[in-house]
């Protein structure tokens, strides 16, 4: 099975008609659906209830909190733009996960395709090296990384995060389009070595075409972990000018005693939104891209 | 490389025997075209995976100010701690626990979503998947919000219906609890995801077959769904099991590993003694104490993912 296939939609059941117990069943299904739902949605709901109310009103402890009883404001955003370095930490996010997005897709379409495609002396060691190195997790890695990169003289930079982030998007990222480039057929590659393609002119006119839904999917993946990166950013860097999104808004918007929950929950929806608003846009790439994993082989 | 890779192989151009040693140039030049396509990638994972794992041991064994090699030290120092074994306690509580409850709820869901009709299952799926999606560190803060000890949400609700307000994050065992909550929150919707594409896998015909042996929900779901999803649920498990292990973002946002040090797991308590404290080579220690652990992980899903390679092959 493909991860396409897995995204596709379900073939269309049996239409039958609805016994009693068919229609008890989808009325329970329902009832638990939205308490799981609610479950699952309340931090976010509260935490934009909360970006949107004044000051006087999340620091008043009678009213209903999950509510807002003295009317919408946009105050806490106008704050978060104005007032702190939010849109610096923004910019050095997208800069820092542009960079690694780049460097990861270069690297591992480049990889992946040798891997997946031609053979050479140690290749099937080095996929299965691959696929280790994505289980080894960040927070093993961060404090010999930490002496690493204070040797580099990058400690506090984010060009540092540039260097250490493909650590957490590389090793998945060429596992899956070994994946995807595996499931394209052998004749199209023969076709195109009889019309005398180079390998790279194969690679760029057939393979990254036909093979563009894992592109994407591992684009996004790419992007959200760049993205939502916390432990090297928390270990490494520690001036404002410096800082990306995660970091900045748990800690620096933090100000001495008071914290300004409503101006904290408005950075973090806003720090949250690019990766939300590529899932709303590219949901099907982005479970292909999450499920693909565990099924290519 | 890129003048190794405009050539291309010209084929017969001077009788048979030019045509063999170009095919063995071709092979030999595919080679190592080959390997220079992974030149980059191996750099990488060279550089900064495996270096710095073996950097790590290195680090390990040497005294605070990195002078002086002093053997498994500091192993044996962590070993007589009482704080560490607390750590260790806490890191089992919190993976085995939360990668239960993300198994359970991941499962249910998928089953409640897959009863649905198959219009609606897109709607319920994409909002369902929502604390995925968010970036941990930032759901964390709403969550701590959520706990706040004197704006608690929840305590608001738990007062409003005469109910005794909860010391959420203050009081060390509700403090473990509140972080493996958030886990589960966070975790459970990738459960979700692989079991309804497991799902989906299952041929509809065996259950028109079981249907027609007058077979029960149960029976079915014991009898089909589960077996035919084994290798993928172990899969997701093991998977989970390290990536819970290994977390770092809730624990360190949430508590810091506090109240009395009581929520600690590996990762928050090797970040306050290696960075925090600035004693590195201790720090490193405790993050080498996770190896194991996911050494073993590693190599069954490396097993599970290679048969299931086989079986859909």
């Amino acid at each position: 099975m493909t991860a396409a296939a897995l995204a596709a939609p379900a073939p269309p059941r049996r239409r039958s008609s609805l016994s009693r117990n068919r229609r008890w069943a989808l009325i329970t299904s329902y009832v638990f659906l939205v308490l799981f739902a609610i479950f699952f949605l309340v931090p976010p709901y509260y935490m934009i209830v909360t970006s949107l109310k004044t000051d006087a009103e999340v620091a008043h402890m009678a009213t209903n909190p999950w509510i807002i009883a003295d009317g919408v404001t946009f105050d806490q955003f106008k704050l978060l733009f104005t007032d702190t370095d939010f849109l610096i930490y923004f910019k050095n996010t997208a800069i820092v996960t542009l960079c690694v997005v780049a460097i990861t897709m270069v690297v591992s379409v480049l990889a992946a395709f040798s891997l997946g495609r031609m053979k050479f002396w140690g290749s099937s060691v080095l996929a299965a090296g691959i696929f280790l190195t994505y289980l080894v997790p960040d927070t093993l890695l961060f404090i010999p990384l930490f002496q690493i990169v204070r040797s580099l003289g990058l400690l506090n930079s984010y060009w540092g995060m540039v260097l250490v982030y493909p650590t957490l998007t590389v090793p998945f990222c060429t596992w899956i389009m070994i994946g995807y480039f595996q499931s394209i057929p052998k004749e199209l590659d023969e076709a195109a070595l009889i019309d005398g393609a180079g390998h790279m002119q194969m690679l760029l006119k057939i393979f990254i075409p036909v093979a563009l839904p894992g592109i994407i999917a591992a684009t996004i993946f790419a992007f959200t972990v760049s993205w939502a990166a916390f432990v090297y950013p928390l270990a490494f860097l520690y001036s404002s000018d410096q800082q990306v999104l995660t970091v900045g808004t748990v800690q620096s918007l933090i100000r001495a005693d008071v914290y300004k929950w409503g101006m904290l929950m408005a950075g973090a929806l806003v720090a949250a939104a690019p990766p939300l608003v590529i899932y709303a846009f590219l949901m099907d790439y982005y479970i292909a891209g999450l499920t693909a994993g565990a099924t290519k082989g | 490389m890129v003048d190794a890779v405009q050539q291309t192989w010209m084929p017969g151009l001077a009788g048979e025997r030019a045509r063999r040693s170009g095919i063995q140039r071709l092979l030999r030049r595919r080679s190592t075209i080959a390997f220079a396509m992974c030149v980059p990638l191996i750099v990488i994972i060279a550089g900064l995976v495996a270096y710095p794992a073996l950097y790590a041991i290195y680090l390990s064994m040497l005294n605070r100010a990195q002078t002086r090699f002093i053997g498994l030290g500091n192993f044996t120092f962590l070993l007589s701690r009482d704080v560490f074994w607390m750590v260790v306690e806490q890191a089992v509580i919190f993976t085995g626990f939360a990668v239960a409850f993300k198994a359970l709820i991941g499962l249910i869901t998928a089953h409640l979503i897959n009863n649905l009709p198959v219009k609606g299952q897109r709607k319920w799926r994409g909002m369902l998947l929502v604390p995925w999606v968010i970036p941990l560190a930032l759901s964390s803060l709403g969550w701590w919000w959520l706990f706040d000890p004197t704006h608690s949400a929840f305590n608001w609700l738990i007062a409003a219906f005469g109910g005794q307000e909860i010391p959420w994050l203050s009081d060390p065992y509700w403090a473990r609890f509140s972080v493996i909550l958030v886990n589960v929150w966070y975790g459970s919707p990738f459960f979700l995801i692989m079991y309804l594409a497991a799902l989906k896998s299952v041929p509809e015909q065996l259950y028109e077959a079981a249907a027609i042996d007058g077979a029960s929900a149960w029976q079915k779901f014991r009898h089909i769904t589960l077996p035919m999803m084994r290798n993928i649920i172990a899969i997701t498990v093991l998977f989970s099991l390290i990536v819970t292990f290994a977390n770092f973002d809730i624990v360190q946002i949430m508590t810091a590993g506090g109240p009395r040090n009581m929520t600690h797991v590996f990762a928050t308590y090797a970040f306050m003694l290696g960075i925090k404290s600035g004693d590195i080579p201790l720090g490193a220690s405790v993050s080498l104490f996770m190896l194991p652990l996911l050494a073993i992980a590693a190599v069954f899903i490396l097993r599970g993912v290679r048969k299931r390679g086989r079986e859909i092959g």
